[in-house]
């Protein structure tokens, strides 16, 4: 479990972020949402000891990062994993070898059994015949998925995910948030992730934080989304016509009003007069 | 930056790459990467320009000796000393500011942006010890043996261009390159050789190390660190001819 205690962080005269309070819950994939510039990068930057914060405290398990010593930071961040949203894997080096790197660095394990741990991962995240490729010869997609086994090689406590569906289309972006969110189920480890991709909030969002101009605007679940009165969540989250139909069309589901057994076809083709819908409901679906 | 945050954030970069190493081994292997890199990627270019130095050295001491009192091997003497204290040391580490000043700073600066450096930080890694140590270290030992590859090679060169044109013979030459022969002057110029290499590895990783922003910045880091890197080499070569000749 992540402790974030009213932590705050500006640059220079600016402050990025004000007094922000969460708790990133173990074995869930915690989400932190939020428009381009309100915080979301700073945030995980300063969770996991890139920035210094200016207020407050970061708690790893009871342990504040913010008053460890170099060393105890180190052996910290040897249990924590992370994913770029450009991959960051080493240009220089082939996928092998940029998956074994912590491996070499950090273990004294024998070449056999760094490599079995080795593709044993680039299996867990299904690549197969690339360990011999570079960065460069591989696709968006596969980056990532370097990058996750990268990140997971030394077994983590915790992994941090900065936009992992970035420059991703939709169907790989939904490969690589299953990908992350088995994981993080088969391991137990707490995995904080930075997205403003919708469907990765409604498709993986156990415990979701809306950071708006750096602070925090409200937190809940991918379920109390869809009930949410929240203003500004609600326009961030269903910014086009389409997902706010989507959100209409998911809360009716979630009050029984229209189900499987319906013909869904002939909602949609109707636009909706086909419901048998009390007038209470009708246009206030919050109700 | 200012000058006074750019001092201190160069003296921090430098005291930061002094902390115990994570794996030895790993941190020998990177020395010997960036050896190879520092010192057989730059060997060609040294050849080349050191063999012409000293051509066009013997070339212009023969056309400006004119008088008929002064032997011959005076030319090859004077090649000889040129290349040793000023040529080969000076020149060769300005050139070797561009060819490996950029390439350092560009190499830092590109994994900075793409977010590299922070990916070895996350991982516990001092990046400043793990990517600028063995870079310094590397030039500290593969830069003085390229300045006397070019001591060698210049002076041969001098040889070569003396002997061709038909302005001494090669006997002539070699009588020349005996007399006088002061060895303190190659110890002057491997003594520049390391200041300069210190300052090439040290300046470049500075630069690329603190890149902020995209490809335009990196090349802009590039661009700062070889200029600085040629100012600092200049300014060190008058404050060491003057203090240690």
């Amino acid at each position: 479990m992540i402790e974030i205690k009213n932590v705050s962080k500006g640059f220079g005269e600016k402050e990025i972020l004000t007094n922000v309070s969460a708790v990133m819950e173990t074995g869930k994939t915690n989400l932190i949402i939020g428009t381009s510039g309100s915080g979301k990068t700073v945030l995980q930057k300063c969770m996991v000891g890139l920035f210094e914060v200016d207020k407050g405290e970061i708690i790893f398990d009871g342990k504040s990062l913010t008053n460890m010593q170099e060393e105890e930071r180190k052996e910290l961040r040897q249990q924590i994993g992370m994913l770029f949203q450009g991959s960051a894997l080493f240009d220089s080096m082939t996928v092998q070898r940029n998956v074994k790197f912590p491996l070499d660095m950090f273990t004294n394990w024998s070449h056999a059994k760094k490599m079995e741990r080795v593709n044993d991962v680039l299996d867990r995240v299904n690549l197969k015949d690339t360990n011999n490729k570079f960065p460069a010869e591989i696709s968006g997609g596969m980056k990532k998925r370097v990058g996750i086994a990268r990140a997971i090689v030394l077994k983590p406590k915790y992994l941090f995910c900065d936009e992992p569906n970035s420059g991703l289309d939709p169907q790989t972006s939904m490969v690589i948030d299953k990908l992350i969110h088995e994981i993080t189920k088969e391991n137990n480890i707490t995995t904080v992730i930075n997205t403003h991709d919708m469907n990765s909030v409604m498709e993986i969002g156990e415990n979701i934080l809306y950071l708006y101009e750096g602070k925090k605007e409200w937190e809940g679940t991918k379920k109390d989304i869809i009930f949410s009165k929240h203003e500004k969540l609600n326009e961030f989250i269903f910014a086009s016509e389409f997902l706010r139909d989507a959100k209409d069309m998911r809360m009716l589901e979630a009050k029984g009003i229209i189900d499987n057994d319906r013909n869904m076809e002939q909602i949609l083709r109707d636009g909706g007069a086909s419901l048998v819908v009390d007038e209470g409901d009708k246009g206030n679906p919050d109700k | 930056m200012t000058f006074f945050s750019t001092i201190g954030g160069y003296i921090l970069m430098i005291k930061g790459m002094f902390t115990k190493p994570e794996n030895l081994k790993m941190y020998w292997k990177e020395l010997m990467h960036q050896s190879v890199e520092i010192g057989m990627g730059s060997l060609g270019i040294v050849a080349v320009i050191s063999v012409f130095m000293g051509a066009v050295s013997a070339v212009q001491t023969s056309y400006q000796l004119t008088s008929p009192i002064l032997p011959k091997e005076t030319i090859a003497y004077i090649v000889r000393d040129t290349v040793i204290l000023e040529f080969a040391p000076t020149l060769v580490c300005i050139v070797l500011a561009g060819v490996i000043g950029s390439k350092i700073a560009g190499e830092l600066g590109n994994m900075r942006v793409s977010e590299q450096i922070d990916a070895l930080e996350i991982m516990g890694i001092n990046t400043k010890s793990y990517l600028v140590l063995p870079k310094i270290l590397a030039a500290l030992i593969t830069i003085p043996l390229l300045v006397i590859l070019a001591m060698v090679l210049g002076i041969y060169g001098g040889r070569l261009a003396g002997s061709l044109g038909g302005i001494l013979s090669t006997d002539i030459y070699d009588r020349g390159l005996i007399q006088n022969f002061v060895s303190k002057n190659v110890w002057f110029g491997l003594s520049k050789a390391y200041t300069f290499a210190f300052i090439i590895s040290s300046v470049s990783s500075f630069y690329g190390y603190h890149v902020k922003g995209g490809a335009l910045e990196i090349g802009r880091a590039s661009t700062t660190a070889v200029i600085t890197s040629c100012i600092l080499i200049l300014f060190a070569d008058y404050i060491l001819a003057f203090f240690l000749l």
